[in-house]
């Protein structure tokens, strides 16, 4: 297989990765914005966003 | 002015180029920088977008984060063509050449070992889904028309036992089939279910797992998970990959890493 066979990446398989995988550098030397609960909290906005457009599959939940 | 240097990842020394029409973030072309016996794949970014500030609140911009997320993962895809790179994590962001060899240089016995583990594997990500159940489906089947309040509550029972039946037969399988596809894997690690909203998949994710496996074993490994896609109605098994290691690009040796 190789990548010009595959199709296009879902977006939140590519977060996975990309937001949770990956080696994190967290030296003086950066510029510190790469360490994990600034990825943690920005994920979270992000999902929030996005259900606040899309509607819960889950709504009927709260009857 | 030059901007910021944009790390994708560190690799060995490879003697293929990389494709000449590739770009990376921003539309800057990824460029390789060695140390030692090390190469940082980095484009020069600017400083109006990704110094702290800008770059924390882009990162809340899914629209912006598609565009880095999916440029990102273009640079680690050709990278994969010619070598093993190992991933950074996306954004991670340096002041200039300079700060990315002392980055290097801090590290590079970890990167190094890091490298020789990964060296030849490609990571696989498997997910289960359990199909919504019948009660959520539309159109509802043709049940009867429940003649009496005790018909309908019967209704109401068989297909709530229904449900719990396929969240039984759901775990089931997944613990069956991570267990089974952990021993053609070197190593494998478990991320949280996807939200459903996010991912726009029907279903609920009850299984959402990353495999280490050697790219020569790689053809076994998803013949495997082929075999285990019918045969289990209202689960769902997807697959995909290969990716760059990302899942498997933290040491080892830290005693939290193996939780």
């Amino acid at each position: 297989m190789t990548v010009v066979e595959r199709r296009e990446i879902a977006l939140v398989d590519l977060l996975d990765r990309l937001l949770a995988g990956g080696v994190v550098i967290t030296g003086d030397i950066t510029l510190r914005i790469a360490d994990v609960d600034l990825v943690r909290i920005d994920l979270n906005a992000l999902i929030s966003s996005v259900n606040a457009q899309v509607p819960s599959p889950f709504e009927e939940v709260s009857r | 002015m030059t901007g910021l240097r944009y790390v994708y990842a560190v690799c060995r020394p490879f003697g293929t180029p990389l494709q000449a029409q590739l770009t990376g973030v921003g539309g800057d072309p990824p460029r390789l920088l060695p140390h030692h016996d090390l190469v940082a794949v980095v484009s020069h970014v600017p400083e109006a977008d990704f110094a702290e500030e800008p770059l924390r609140a882009h990162l809340e911009d899914l629209d912006w984060l598609t565009a880095v997320a999916r440029a990102h993962q273009g640079v680690i895809d050709a990278l994969t063509t010619v070598t093993t790179p190992l991933p950074l994590r996306l954004g991670t962001v340096f002041r200039d050449d300079s700060g990315v060899r002392t980055m290097i240089e801090a590290r590079e016995e970890s990167f190094r070992r890091t490298l020789d583990r990964l060296e030849g594997r490609v990571e696989w990500g498997v997910k289960v889904y359990v199909e919504s159940g019948p009660e959520e489906r539309a159109p509802a089947p043709p049940a009867p028309r429940p003649a009496s309040g005790r018909d309908y509550l019967r209704q109401r029972r068989t297909a709530s036992r229904a449900q719990d039946d396929l969240w039984r037969r759901a775990e089931n399988f997944a613990t069956r089939l991570h267990e089974t596809l952990s021993e053609c894997a070197e190593d494998s690690r478990i991320h949280a279910p996807q939200n459903p909203a996010l991912s726009g998949a029907s279903g609920r994710n009850v299984l959402n797992a990353a495999y280490l496996v050697p790219r020569t074993q790689s053809e076994e490994f998803v013949e495997r998970v082929d075999r285990t896609k019918d045969g289990e109605p209202g689960i769902r098994v997807e697959l995909t990959g290969p990716w760059a290691a990302y899942s498997f690009a933290g040491e080892e040796t830290s005693g939290e890493e193996e939780r």
